[in-house]
Formats: C-alpha cells, structure tokens, sequence
C-alpha cells in the first residue's frame, strides 16, 4: 500500500482521466490556477502518501461518518487511499493494545512527517477524565502525539472550536485543539459535520506544495470558509427584495423565499455549503427548506435559538419591565423632592418692593 | 437694598415649571432662534443668539430640578451661577431681548424661548440684575402712578384741551360706563391726538366709556422688569378702577406690553379671572367695524404700511383687524416683507427702549425694520403702539429716513364723519 | 472573546442591559420633567382657528415663513437625515423583525437597495450638517461636547450598519456585532443628552402652542 497513489487507483479502476479531472475541480475550488490542476495531479500521482493518524477524542463520530458514508465511489473517498491512514480507531480493525502499538510505531516511524488528524474537542475538567482511551486522557494522548505531527488538522467545530461539548454550561471543560497546542501548524475545518471535500483539499495541497493552504484568523482554509452562506445562497436575492419566509409551511416558504427570518444563520457563516452542496452535490440545508445553524461558527449551539432571526433579541428583553418600574419609581421620588423644593421657594417668597431692586 | 443672588435664584426655583423644564431638554442646539433675532441677524454676533441670553437659567434648573445636575453640580461638573455672571448676562437678558416672540415662533423643537425670557428676568429682577433705566421706569410707574410721571393733573389738562379742540367731552369716573379707556403716558404726553380719537369713534359708535382717575396709566413697566409683584401692584389700580366703575370692558391704549400685562398677565398676576373685559383698542375698533358701527369716509391716498407690534400680533393674537381697518380707510396700503404674524420687531419692546445704555444696539438692530422699509418704500408708516411709534421715529430720525409714524386708531378716527345726530354726547345711564 | 460570541453578548445581555437603561432613563426623565407642573392660566381665552397644542405639535415640523431661505442647511439636512434615520430604522426587514417580535406590529420592508441609498445620503446630510455645525459661528458657539458625542453617537449606528451590509473593513458578524453595540451605546446615552429631545419635543411643541393658541395666535 506504500507506493505512488496513481497505481492504487488504477487498480482500483480510476483512470487518469478521471483523476486529473477531479484535481482539476478540485484546484479551482480552492480557487488555484488552472495550471494547479494539473501540477497537482503530477504531485499527488507521484507522492508517497503520508503517514495520518487520526485522534479521536470526545465527539459523536458525526465527522467520520460524513465521510465515510459518502456514495461509494466517490472520489471524496479517494483521501483514504492518499494517505496511509495507521490509526483511526472507528475503521481500523486491530483494538486494544494492539492498536495502541500501532500508533506508536507510526509516531515513531514518521516523526516530524506524519499528519495528525483530530476529531472531537479534548476535556479538561477532572483531570480530562470525562474522555479516556487505553486509560489516558484525551489531553495526555493529544499532547503526546502533536510532539511528532507534522502538522494537525481538526476534523469538525469541536475539534475547532470545542463544538457541542463545550455549549453552556460546558459541563466537562471541554476546549479546542488549538487551545492546547500551540507550537504546530493547526488547520480547522469546523462544520457539524464539515464538507468533506475541505478535507481532501487541505490534504491535496499539502500533497502538491508540501504546505497547508492560505487560513484565515480563525485557522480555516480561506478557499472554503472565505464567503459567508448568505452571500453565496440562490435565496439571497429574495433576501434583497425584502421576500421572506414566515413560517415553514407559508406560501413564501413555498416559493423559496428567504429563511432569514425563521432563524437562518447564513449571513453570520463562514463556509461552502451553497457552493459545494452535499450528497454528491444533491442539496444542502438551505435548499432543503431549513435555515443555515450556523454549524461551522464558533459557538454556534450558545448563539441565540435556530429559530431566531438574527436580528431579535438572543435573550427576551429581560429586566424591560422591572427598569421601567423602577425609572417611575425614580421619577416619581424625584417629582415629589422636586415640587416640594418648588413649595419651599414659594412660601420662602417675600415680595419684592421697590427697594429690593437694588443689590 | 435687598437684592441679593440668593433670593433671585429662590424665585427662579418658585417660577421654573414643566414648559421650562421641557424646553431645555429639547434644545439640540441648532441656532435657528438667532436667525429670528433681529440683534443676531443685523450684528452676527453669536451671543445674541436667544436661547443662549438663557443659559443661566439653564443651568440653575439642570442643578435645582434635575437628579444628574445635582451630581454634576456636586463633583462640580457644573458651576453654580454667580452674581457676575448675571451681572455679565444683564446686556443679553434686558438690552438685547425685545420679548417680540420670533424665537418661540420658529424653534423646530417648540422652545417657547420668550416664555422663558420673560420667567428668567423674574430672577435677574430679584437679584438686582436689571437695568437701571427699568428700574427707574418700575419706580415712577409704583410711585409716582406713571413711567414718565404724569400725574392726573397732567392728563385733566390734555383732557380739557381735548374737549376745547374737538368739541367732544371726555367722561371721567362715570360708573357703569361700558368702557374704561386706560392710557400710556406716552399718549397723554406725545399723542393726545388718541384721546380725542377715542372720544370720536365712541361717539359715533354710541358706546358710553370713561377714563378712571386713579386708574389712567396703563403701561407696567413691572412686566418689562420681569417682577410679578410689583406688576400686580401696578394692574391691581386698573382692575380696582375697572371694579370701582363697574364697566363691561377695559380697553388697552395703543401700547403691547401694557396689553400683555392687562390682558394676558393681569389675572395671572392677581391670582384670580377679572370680572370684566380687557380688549385693546384695535379689537374694539375690529368689532365696531363688524358691527357696523364705525363709519368711515374718504381715504388716504399715499402708500401706507403697517408695522405689527409684536405684542399686539404675534404675542396678542390681534393679527387680522389692523389689515382690515388699514383698508378701510386706505386706497394705497402695501405689507412690507415678513408681515403680520412673522413681522420683525421695531427693536424698542420688553423695556428695551428704557435702557439708555442699549441704544446703539437698538439702532443696529433697526436695520431689519430699515431693510423692511426699504423693501416697500412707504410714505408713513402706520402703527398701534405708542412705544413702537416712538422707537420707529427715533430710529428713522438716526437713518435719516423721512418717513412719518402715525397710529392707526388716530388714523381711523380722521376718517370718522362729523358726529351723526343720535350719538350721544354724553355717557347713557351716568 | 470571537465574533459570535461578541454577537450574541451584545444580541442578549448587551441589549438587556441597554434596553433597561434605556426605558429606566426615560421614564425617570419624563417624571423629573413633567412633574414641575405649571400653573392654570387664569386669563380669558382667546379661540382661533389651527391654534392648539396639538396643531403646533404638527406644524412646528414645517419651517416657518422666511427662514428656510436663512437657514437652507439647517432645515434641508435635518429633513434628510431625520427622514432618512426613520427610513433605515423603520424600512429595512431585519429592523422591522425585530420590531414586530418586540410589539407584534409589522409592515412590509423596503427594498435594500433603497435601503443602502437612505443610509448613504443619511451619512452625508449628516456630514454635511457636522460641517455647518463646524463652520457657522452660531452653531459652533453653542456647541458643547455633548453636541459633537451625541453626533458621533448618532452617526456610528447608521455607518456601522452600512458597512455590515456593504462587507466594508469587517467580518460581517463583527461590523453586526458592533452595529448593535452602537445602537445600544445611543440607547444608554439618549434619556441624559440632547437626543432626548425625541421624546420631549412633543411636550414643547405642546405646551408652546397651548401658551400661544391660549391669546389666540396659532404658532
């Protein structure tokens, strides 16, 4: 299984020419050159496939599940065979000890060059005792295995930004990959789950350049996450117009019209969504008739309800009431202090003659 | 004696209300009031700008009557207003300030700037800030019953010479007459000519009236001050003359404030409604005209205009009657720019054609009267307020400009035929 | 603290706190001003028709005879960008949402393209009347710092708004995020200013008119 990926394609019966088109879409997603394409290709055909391990840690296996139930063949499938996956614990067929064995001979085989891959976000409460493999924490194993990575990818919003797990109230401490790690090249491809074609974009380019693509600040690549759903949605014209959907069922709902105000995210995410779609390209929440969650957000569960337009209140105007009670209150005491200050003046009057003109 | 900043600041805290206190929190500052004052738009010095002459007031309500303004005034954010500063604020509050209104009729947020003009000078009163020309006005008005002490004396001569020039008696004292003219001493002493004008539209229109000999002066020089008690000692002769003679209706002489003072103050200042009418004399004329009652012959032929007194129109809400008596007896009378309702002040009003040392100033300011003059190029100018009469005659006299004042119910009463056999010469049911 | 977490701190508790302030502020302040009272007027009245406190709260809204002429920047910038501010706040749908979630009440939005207009020519009346207030002697001398920081307070709602829509210089969430700020800040600092007049100019106009349409003169 170690030799160039073109061979292992083509017995798996994928012709050139299905591959160099495939890198081609794949360039111009990540809005490279046209030339991209097909350097790419050459790159990827000749490489050695590197060395991934793929951490687990607290997570729902959502993110792994979107790639692997992807329509087979699909050439997303195809990252399993760019790379030589030695640790994932979902797939892999060895357990127990022997798992953990082959971890550690990939780590100490591909020091410094393996890419580490980590789904989940990692707890830190109780020692991180809420999340353990082979006895070790998840924080223990993560450290010990960025030591050697050459770079990590996280896989999915809690790897990225701590995701579900760390919604309010965060009950297992839980935090992001980059939260601990700090001295290694970090990509994140947040999404609950992500598109999995970033993932085989990210690996595309650091097959071909031997570097991670262009991120932004929030450490994503910015060929994917550099436009917001809303900005790239078909409904965003209805959006312009004022149209919109009111309830799920309502004849705007039927015409397509926005989601905005039944609580769409989209003009607060970062991704490709509206552009890649799902499924092979079928469809996506939007065009399915639901509103963007926002899943690819930092944050995302804690920000305001799904159902609540972004521009009302995240919180129902709480204390509105009680403050006008009280500036009443105020007022009134006021009022009072202040007419009987006015009464005072007044019966304090002593009418002025013509003497009192005079200073 | 007696004045001292403490008590002025006392009665502004008596006079301070919810008008006040709503105005000062809409201001947003946008100047526009200046572009309706006379002493802004002719000198372009921005402290002329009206809501400015008030920002001590401001400030003593922000400390007196706010929650804010206390703290601010305790962490001393905001100073408290001193002797000096009023002293400094006089020029702005009395020379600077006709209380003509314009102000209040243009402030887009609705900032009765002359109500507060008017209310702050209370203070400014009290504390001994008022000039010395209004003071020495208020003096002989308490004193002597006059601001240019005319005595009764006085006004029995001009009333002899009346009667001997015009043939008409003029009653004097006459219980249950329907009228009670009241006078300026301006009339008794410059304009006797309104007496005997008064006496021949009565005349002919058959109404008894009659002068008060304790009650004869109508101007009240306490409103120009600003000082509510010595106005009410003042309006009190009138309504205890007007009470004593038990007439229907007071009729305010050719003069605006004394009008203010009578018909819109008066009560106020008492403390309780009168038990008869004030009307000004144009009123009257506007009804008699309406009832057909006032007869007149002939025209003048040269061109007229009439200059609104402020106090009579935009501050009386007398706006229509002078126009139409105006035509009644002019063939050739034309509106300067700005007429009526929004018409500009002679620069003279509110006590500021008794404070010698706003003179030059006041001539400054004349010159939107002069522009408006210019505009229109009448023969004479015809008005109906004695104060109004003299200031626009000065004030032309300065400019060189040979233009006539006249009043309009002298004006009128030219134009009143010989007396018609059924008016009676002397006052019914006396 | 990220972008959406700004978002939503100032979409719930920022809000709660500014709203609070805000209705505390101006019902204190309402009390403080109304409760002086004033005395009855004990003249009689002289009745004219179009002269009531309630016409002059009406009128007083059109510039009186003469003075757009004097003043043409005062009175044709404060139409523009006080009707403009209305247009944006009230025209544009995610207002208007958020409106009708408040109080149940809801009308159709603007188009955003006029929306992006009205919020452009606001600015500039706005700048231009910055530059009146800077340049004419009169203005500049009333001028306290309470009239520049309302100005700015004013001016940042409307400019951050634009430029979340217009993508300009921020991430979208963070220019929303601090447009919401801004509306926010002018909601804490509107009862204690001048911009307080929003609510006291009917009172003035009202009390203005009643004093005058009381001598019969309809101002």
């Amino acid at each position: 299984m170690q030799g160039p990926l073109i061979d292992t394609l083509a017995r798996q019966g994928v012709s050139r020419r299905t591959f160099l088109k495939y890198c081609a879409t794949l360039a111009s997603m990540m809005a490279l050159p046209p030339a991209a394409g097909l350097a790419m290709a050459e790159a990827m055909a000749a490489a050695r496939r590197p060395s991934v391990i793929w951490l687990p840690f607290q997570e729902c296996t959502g993110c792994t599940e979107s790639f692997t139930r992807s329509h087979s063949p699909t050439l997303e499938g195809m990252i399993f065979d760019m790379i030589s996956l030695d640790y994932q614990e979902t797939l892999m067929a060895a357990a127990g000890h022997q798992a953990e064995a082959a971890r550690h001979t990939a780590m100490r085989d591909n020091a410094g060059k393996y890419l580490l891959v980590i789904d989940g976000s990692i707890p830190l409460d109780q020692d991180g005792a809420y999340s353990c493999i082979g006895g070790r924490s998840n924080l223990d194993i993560l450290k010990e295995a960025a030591e050697g990575a050459a770079a990590i990818i996280a896989m999915g919003t809690c790897a990225s930004y701590g995701g579900i797990p760390k919604a309010n109230p965060n009950p297992t401490g839980a935090v992001s990959v980059s939260d601990i790690i700090k001295d290694k090249p970090i990509v994140n491809i947040p999404g609950c789950p992500p598109i999995p074609v970033v993932m085989t974009g990210v690996l595309a380019h650091y097959l071909t350049f031997g570097s991670l693509p262009e991120l932004d600040a929030k450490g994503r690549p910015k060929a994917f996450y550099g436009e917001t759903i809303h900005d790239r949605c078909y409904r965003r014209p209805f959006y312009d117009q004022g149209k919109f959907a009111k309830t799920f069922d309502d004849e705007g709902a039927r015409r397509g019209w926005c989601l905005f105000e039944l609580g769409c995210k989209g003009p607060v995410t970062y991704n490709a969504c509206a552009t890649v779609k799902w499924n092979g390209g079928t469809s996506w929440p939007v065009e399915s008739g639901h509103g963007c969650l926002g899943c690819s957000e930092p944050d995302f569960w804690d920000a305001g309800g799904f159902y609540k337009a972004l521009s009302l209140p995240a919180d129902p105007l709480k204390f509105a009431a009680a403050a006008a009670v009280v500036g009443t209150g105020a007022g009134v005491a006021i009022g009072f202090a202040n007419r009987s200050k006015k009464g005072g003046a007044k019966s304090a009057h002593e009418t002025t003659t013509l003497d009192d003109l005079e200073a | 004696m007696s004045a001292t900043l403490e008590k002025g600041i006392r009665v502004l805290k008596e006079v301070i209300d919810a008008p006040i206190a709503s105005y000062f929190n809409s201001c947003v500052h946008c100047g526009l009031c200046a572009e309706a004052c006379l002493f802004y738009t002719e000198t372009g010095d921005p402290k002329y700008t009206p809501i400015h002459k008030l920002e001590p007031l401001r400030r003593i309500y922000e400390q007196e009557y706010t929650l804010l303004g206390r703290l601010k005034k305790m962490v001393g954010l905001s100073k408290a207003v001193t002797d000096d500063e009023l002293d400094q604020w006089q020029a702005l509050v009395y020379n600077s300030c006709t209380l003509c209104g314009r102000c209040s009729a243009v402030c887009p947020v609705g900032n009765d700037i002359v109500y507060m003009v008017r209310k702050f000078r209370e203070g400014m009163s009290a504390s001994g800030h008022a000039p010395a020309g209004i003071k020495d006005a208020v003096t002989r008005t308490v004193t002597v019953g006059s601001p240019m002490n005319v005595k009764l004396p006085a006004l029995r001569a001009q009333m002899k010479h009346v009667e001997e020039d015009y043939g008409i008696p003029i009653p004097l004292d006459v219980e249950g007459a329907e009228y009670m003219v009241v006078l300026s001493s301006m009339e008794i002493m410059n304009f006797p000519e309104y007496l005997a004008a008064v006496a021949k539209i009565m005349q002919q229109a058959g109404k008894t009236w009659t002068l008060c000999s304790t009650a004869f002066e109508a101007t009240n020089a306490g409103i120009q001050i600003g000082n509510s008690d010595l106005a009410k000692v003042i309006v009190l002769r009138i309504v205890e003359g007007a009470e004593t003679l038990k007439v229907k209706t007071v009729i305010s002489p050719e003069c605006g404030h004394a009008y203010t003072a009578l018909r819109w103050e008066g009560p106020n200042l008492i403390g309780r409604p009168f038990g008869f009418e004030v009307k000004h004399i144009i009123e009257v004329l506007g009804e008699f005209q309406a009832q057909r009652l006032l007869q007149t012959e002939g025209f003048e032929t040269d061109r007229l205009t009439f200059h609104d007194p402020c106090q009579l129109v935009r501050r009386g809400g007398v706006i229509q009657q002078p126009r139409t008596l105006m035509n009644m007896v002019a063939k050739n009378f034309v509106e300067m720019p700005d007429a009526g309702y929004m018409n500009w002040c002679c620069g003279g009003g509110g006590g500021a054609s008794a404070i010698e040392a706003g003179e030059d100033l006041r001539l400054e300011a004349f010159k939107k009267k002069k522009s408006q003059f210019d505009a229109v190029k009448p023969d004479r100018v015809v008005t109906a307020c004695a104060n109004c009469r003299i200031v626009l005659e000065e004030s032309l006299e300065h400019y060189k400009m040979d233009i006539p004042v006249i009043g309009l119910t002298e004006m009128i009463a030219d134009h009143i035929s010989e007396p018609v056999p059924q008016a009676a010469a002397k006052p019914e049911g006396a | 603290m990220n972008e959406l977490q700004f978002l939503t701190w100032v979409r719930g508790t920022g809000l709660n706190i500014a709203v609070a302030i805000f209705l505390l502020g101006v019902t204190w302040r309402l009390f403080e001003i109304y409760s002086l009272g004033r005395k009855k007027d004990l003249s009689m009245p002289r009745h004219a028709s179009g002269a009531s406190g309630f016409h002059t709260v009406f009128r007083r809204s059109l510039a009186p005879p003469g003075m757009l002429k004097r003043s043409p920047v005062s009175y044709i910038g404060g139409y523009v960008f006080h009707i403009g501010l209305a247009v944006v706040v009230f025209g544009f749908a995610p207002h208007i949402l958020l409106i009708s979630n408040l109080t149940g009440l809801s009308w159709p939005g603007l188009p955003s393209q006029f929306i992006d207009l009205a919020a452009v020519v606001t600015m500039a009346a706005m700048l231009v009347m910055l530059f009146d207030r800077i340049s004419k002697p009169v203005k500049r001398f009333l001028s306290t710092f309470e009239d520049w920081f309302t100005w700015a307070l004013t001016f940042l709602p409307v400019l951050t708004g634009w430029m979340a829509v217009q993508h300009l210089l921020l991430p979208y969430t963070t220019m929303l995020a601090l447009h919401i700020l801004s509306v926010e800040i002018l909601l804490i600092v509107l009862p204690f200013t001048k911009l307080f007049h929003a609510f006291t100019l009917f009172g003035s106009r009202w009390y203005n008119g009643r004093v005058n349409a009381h001598k019969g003169v309809p101002v």
